[in-house]
C-alpha cells in the first residue's frame, strides 16, 4: 500500500513538533453488496475506501488527521496537521526504522472478488424463493448479501510495522408476515471473517426458512409481560446480555475516566460463580476476529472474568501505555477515518454443566428468549436494556406461547451476581456491529443456555 | 467552490452511453473534533473527506458504485463498476432518475464560510470553557467524560443525464458534554449540548446546565412499580419518537408492504392535537438541506394535520411507482443509492410549556431519555418498548427521580393516545425537532 521507507519517514515527520508517540494506519477496503427486495434485485454495489489516518501523541493530547491521498505529499501533510495538534518542545528524528511483525491473516477458502456477480445474485434469489414458499402469510422478503476486503497497513514510533488482510463475508435474510393482528417480521443472518465458503458451511434456504418461522410464529404472539420475572435466554445470540452487562464496562477507557461500575474491582467478585466470560479476536473465523487489531498488536485470548471473580480490562494503545501495561489486541477502529479505541472482539460466557433441558424444567414461570435485538448500556449506572426478537413465556417448566418484541432493563452488576444458571450448549450468535462513539465495528458474542433469576421485561401485559 | 463538484459531475455524466441514465453524486467535507479532558486536548482531529457515487441505470436495471476519493482513475473505474452492476439487476419499469420539476431551490443561508477562518485555539478554548461550565454547575458533579466541541463544512452536488445539475452546502458546529454526578454510593449521568452554524452562536452555559441539571435530577432514583400511566416525554425523547414515526410514512415501507399506514392515507390515525410537518426548508433545523439527494428542491410537506394522515413521502422511484410526485425526500451519502426518510420533522407547537402540561397531567412520568430504541420498537408491527428514566410526576409536581424501568405500547395506539403537544419546540442535531407531549395509558415495566 504504501512504501516501508515513506512510512519511515511520514512517521519521523508527525514527530517533528516533539510528539511521543507516532502512529500510520493505512487501509485499503473494498467490498460488494446485492440486495434483493421486494421480489427484485434491486441494485449490486461496489465501494472502494482508501485512505491513511496518522495520530501523534504528545503528553494526554493525540492530535489526528486522515487523508485519501496516499501518496507521499499527502501523507506528510496529514502528519503536519496531526503534529500540529501535539505541540511540544520540538523533536530531533528524521525517520523511524521499523521491524516488521509477521503475522497470519485469517485464510480464506474462495475470494468473494473472484466470485461472478451472477452467483452471488443467485444466493439472493434462492433466499427469496425459499421464505416466500413458507406460507400465503408471507408478504414481503428482502435479503442482502456483502463482503469486504480490508488491508490494513500499521507502523507506529516503536518500530513496529504490522500488516493484516481482513475478508468478511455477510448474508442477512428479512421476512414480513401478516395476519389477524398486523404485520410481524422475522430476521436471520450469517456472517463470518472467511470468504465466499461461508455458502458452503451454510445453506441460504435454511436461513430464509428460519427466518420466515419466525415472523409466521410471532402472528400468533401475545403482549409480553410487564414487570420483574426470571429470564432464560438461549444460547448462541445471547451473548448481547454481557456485552451490555459488562461487557463495555471493561474497557480501559470507560475505566480510566471512572465512569465505569467495574472501576477498581480487579480481583473481586463481580459475578455469580457460574459466569466465566472471555474475549477473544483469535477465535477462527468468526465475525469479530482479525490477525492484528488496528494498532499492530496480534488478537489475543482475554479472560475478563473467571469464575464471578473480575481479571483484567480490557486495553488499547494509549490507555495501556499510560498505565505501563501489556497490550491486549483491543485496539479497533471503524476506518482510517477514525481514532482507535479499546473495544471487544467476539465475547462469550463459556459452558458450565446444566442442560438447556433442565434450566427450562427448572423455571416454574417466567419469559424464554430465543433471539435477541440490540442492547444498550449506559456504562457508568450499569443500566442497560436489550431486545427480545423472538421470546416465549415459561409456564410451569415449559416453553409456551410466543411474545410480541420488547425491551429488557436490568443493571449490570446486580443481573451478573443474579445468573443462577448455566447451560452446556454453547454456541457463537449471529453476527453484530458494535456501536461506540459513533464509530461501529464487527463484533461477535456467543453463550450456552442461561438463566437470569430477575430482568425487568418491558411489556404491556400485567 | 461548488462548481468544481459540478464539472465532476458533469465530465462523468458526459461519458453516459445512448440510451443509459447516468447519475453523479459528488460530496467533500472538512470537519475538526475537538475533546478536552481535565483542561487539556484530549483528542484533536481534523479532517478532509471527498468521494462520489454513480449510479447508472440501462434497460430499465440499476447499478451503483462508489468511491471515497476523487482521483480521475478511481472515478473511472466507479463509472465502469457502475455499469457492470446495473447487468445483474431485476428489470424495473419504474426505476430512473429524478427529474428537474420547477420547484426553485431555495437559499436557506445554511453556508458560514467563515467558519473555515475560526482558529482552533478558539475553538479548543470553547471545549475548555464548556468542561470547566460542567464541573461549576454543581458540586455532586465528580467526573466529565466528554467535553467536545465539533464542526463541518460540507458541500455536494448532483448531476444527471435527466437534466438535474444542483449543488448545495452547509456549515455547522456544536459543543456537546456527557458528565457524571455522585451522591454517596449513587451515580447518574447527563448530557447537554448546543448547535450552531458558528461558533457564536453556541451557548455554552446552557449546554453546561443541561447536562448537570440531566444527572443531578436523577440522583437517588429508584425502580417504580410496573402499572398504566400518563407520560410526559422530554423534548428530546418526543425527537427520538417523531424519527420512528417519520419511517412509518416512508413512501417505500408503503409500497413493500412494511408501513403500518399503508391504507389509511386520509384517515385519523393520530389524536387531533398531533400535526406533523417534514421541513427540511426551515433553516432553524439543524438537517435543513437546500435539496434532496437526488438533487431537487427541498419543500415543506405535511404529513398528518389535526389527525389525519396526509401524505407519504417520496424519492423519484417511489413516487413514480405510486403514481404521484417526489416530495424531496431522497435521503443519502454519496456512498449509497437514494433511499426514501423525513429529513426535519417537527410537530407544530401546542400553547403550553411544560410546566402547565405537567399540572393538567397531575399523576405520571417525565421521561427524560430513553434506550434501546433500535431493539425494543419494531416500526413494521408497531410494538414500542424502551429503557427509560425521568422523574415521577405527583399533584402537577416533578416529584422523586425513576430509573431501571421500561415504557411500552404500539405506536398506533401512542398515536391515538396523544393528549396534548407543548409549545417548547427546540432544534436538535438530529432530523427531527423536541417538544414535550404528553402520552396517555402507557405500560411502565419496572419492580
Amino acid at each position: 500500500m504504501i512504501e516501508e521507507a515513506v512510512v519511515s519517514r511520514v512517521l519521523g515527520a508527525a514527530l517533528k513538533t516533539g510528539g511521543d508517540f507516532a502512529e500510520v494506519f493505512a487501509e485499503d477496503k473494498r467490498s460488494s453488496s446485492g440486495r434483493l427486495d421486494d421480489g427484485k434485485i434491486e441494485e449490486l454495489g461496489s465501494g472502494r475506501d482508501r485512505g491513511a489516518g496518522i495520530r501523534v501523541v504528545a503528553g494526554d493530547t493525540t492530535g489526528f488527521a486522515h487523508t485519501a491521498d496516499l501518496s507521499e505529499a499527502g501523507l506528510m501533510a496529514a502528519a503536519e496537521a496531526a503534529g500540529a495538534a501535539a505541540r511540544g518542545g520540538g523533536g530531533g528524528v528524521n525517520t523511524v526504522a521499523l521491524t516488521r511483525r509477521s503475522v497470519t491473516s485469517q485464510p480464506v477458502g474462495e475470494r468473494p472478488e473472484e466470485v461472478a456477480k451472477a452467483t452471488k445474485v443467485e444466493l439472493l434469489q434462492r433466499a427469496n424463493d425459499t421464505a416466500r414458499s413458507q406460507g400465503n402469510a408471507i408478504k414481503q422478503v428482502s435479503a442482502s448479501y456483502g463482503d469486504s476486503r480490508r488491508q490494513i497497513l500499521v507502523a507506529n514510533s516503536d518500530g513496529l510495522i504490522a500488516a493484516d488482510d481482513q475478508t468478511r463475508t455477510l448474508f442477512v435474510v428479512g421476512v414480513v408476515a401478516s395476519g389477524d393482528t398486523g404485520m410481524q417480521t422475522g430476521r436471520r443472518s450469517i456472517g463470518h471473517t472467511m470468504g465466499f465458503e461461508l455458502f458452503d458451511r451454510y445453506q441460504v434456504e435454511d436461513l430464509a426458512r428460519e427466518a420466515a418461522e419466525q415472523a409466521l410464529t410471532k402472528l400468533k404472539a401475545r403482549p409480553a409481560p410487564s414487570g420483574a420475572l426470571p429470564v432464560v435466554i438461549g444460547k448462541g445470540g445471547g451473548g448481547v446480555l454481557f456485552h451490555e452487562a459488562c461487557g463495555h464496562g471493561l474497557e480501559a477507557d470507560h475505566i480510566q475516566k471512572n465512569v465505569s461500575v467495574f472501576a477498581g474491582r480487579v480481583g473481586q467478585l463481580v459475578a455469580s460463580p457460574l459466569v466465566t466470560i472471555v474475549d477473544d479476536g483469535t477465535v477462527a473465523n468468526e465475525w469479530g476476529t482479525f490477525a492484528i487489531d488496528d494498532e499492530g498488536t496480534p488478537a489475543q485470548r482475554n479472560v475478563l472474568i473467571e469464575d464471578g471473580v473480575l481479571t483484567d480490562y480490557m486495553w488499547d494503545q494509549l490507555r495501556a501505555r499510560k498505565e505501563g501495561r501489556k497490550l491486549s489486541g483491543n485496539g479497533r477502529r471503524q476506518s482510517y477515518k477514525h481514532l482507535p479505541m479499546v473495544r471487544m472482539t467476539n465475547t462469550y460466557l463459556t459452558n458450565r454443566d446444566s442442560t438447556p433441558e433442565e434450566i427450562v424444567a427448572d423455571t416454574p414461570n417466567g419469559v424464554y428468549v430465543a433471539h435477541l435485538g440490540g442492547g444498550q448500556v449506559n456504562t457508568a449506572t450499569g443500566d442497560f436494556v436489550f431486545g427480545m426478537t423472538e421470546a416465549y413465556l415459561i409456564e410451569d417448566g415449559k416453553i409456551t406461547e410466543p411474545l410480541r418484541e420488547g425491551n429488557l432493563i436490568g443493571n449490570g452488576p446486580k443481573v451478573l451476581e443474579m445468573i443462577d444458571a448455566v447451560g452446556n450448549d454453547f454456541e457463537m450468535g449471529p453476527p453484530g456491529t458494535c456501536g461506540k462513539d459513533g464509530q461501529g465495528v464487527p463484533v461477535g458474542d456467543g453463550v450456552p443456555t442461561l438463566r437470569v433469576s430477575s430482568l425487568t421485561v418491558g411489556g404491556t401485559a400485567a | 467552490m461548488s462548481e468544481e463538484l459540478l464539472q465532476i459531475g458533469d465530465r462523468i455524466v458526459a461519458q453516459a452511453r445512448a440510451g443509459e441514465q447516468v447519475e453523479v453524486v459528488v460530496g467533500r467535507s472538512t470537519s475538526t473534533e475537538v475533546r478536552v479532558y481535565e483542561g487539556n486536548v484530549e483528542q484533536l482531529a481534523s479532517a478532509t473527506s471527498a468521494g462520489i457515487g454513480v449510479r447508472v441505470i440501462a434497460g430499465n436495471r440499476q447499478g451503483f458504485a462508489y468511491a471515497g476519493s476523487l482521483d480521475p482513475d478511481v472515478m473511472a473505474e466507479t463509472l465502469a463498476e457502475a455499469r457492470d452492476n446495473a447487468t445483474f439487476a431485476t428489470d424495473d419499469e419504474w426505476l430512473g432518475l429524478a427529474e428537474p420539476d420547477g420547484v426553485a431551490v431555495p437559499d436557506l443561508d445554511l453556508y458560514r464560510e467563515d467558519l473555515a477562518k475560526v482558529s482552533t485555539e478558539s475553538k479548543i478554548d470553547l471545549a475548555v470553557e464548556l468542561e470547566k461550565a460542567v464541573r461549576a454547575a454543581d458540586r455532586r458533579i465528580t467526573g466529565v467524560e466528554a467535553a467536545d466541541y465539533a464542526d463541518g463544512l460540507s458541500e455536494g452536488a448532483v448531476v444527471t443525464t435527466s437534466g438535474i445539475r444542483t449543488a448545495s452546502r452547509d456549515s455547522s458546529c456544536y459543543v456537546s458534554t456527557y458528565c457524571v454526578a455522585q451522591d454517596g454510593d449513587d451515580t447518574q449521568t447527563g448530557f447537554g449540548f448546543s448547535v450552531g452554524r458558528m461558533p457564536e452562536d453556541l451557548d455554552v452555559a446552557a449546554a453546561a446546565d443541561d447536562a448537570s441539571r440531566r444527572a443531578t435530577r436523577l440522583l437517588g432514583a429508584t425502580q417504580p412499580r410496573s402499572g398504566r400511566v400518563t407520560v410526559v416525554f422530554d423534548p428530546y425523547v418526543t425527537a427520538q419518537f417523531l424519527g420512528i414515526i417519520g419511517s412509518t410514512l416512508s413512501g417505500e415501507a408503503v409500497l413493500k408492504g412494511r408501513s403500518l399506514f399503508a391504507d389509511r392515507l386520509g384517515e385519523e390515525v393520530a389524536a387531533a392535537a398531533f400535526t406533523l410537518i417534514d421541513d427540511a426548508t426551515n433553516p432553524l433545523a439543524y438537517s435543513a438541506g437546500e435539496t434532496d439527494g437526488e438533487g431537487l428542491a427541498s419543500r415543506r410537506n405535511v404529513l398528518i394535520d389535526g389527525g389525519r394522515l396526509q401524505r407519504f413521502v417520496h424519492n423519484a422511484y417511489t413516487a413514480r411507482r405510486s403514481g404521484t410526485a417526489s416530495t424531496a425526500n431522497a435521503v443519502r451519502g454519496f456512498s449509497s443509492t437514494p433511499s426514501v426518510g423525513c429529513r426535519a420533522l417537527s410537530l407544530a407547537p401546542g400553547t403550553d410549556l411544560q410546566p402547565e402540561l405537567l399540572k393538567a397531567v397531575g399523576d405520571g412520568v417525565l421521561v427524560s431519555s430513553v434506550s434501546g430504541l433500535h431493539s425494543g420498537v419494531n416500526p413494521v408491527s408497531g410494538d414500542f418498548s424502551t429503557g427509560a428514566e425521568g422523574l415521577r410526576i405527583s399533584s402537577g409536581e416533578l416529584a422523586d427521580p425513576l430509573r431501571e424501568f421500561t415504557i411500552a405500547s404500539t405506536l398506533q395506539r401512542m398515536l391515538a393516545d396523544v393528549a396534548a403537544v407543548g409549545a417548547d419546540i427546540e432544534w436538535l442535531p438530529m432530523r427531527a425537532a423536541g417538544v414535550s407531549l404528553v402520552v396517555h395509558d402507557l405500560t411502565v415495566s419496572g419492580a
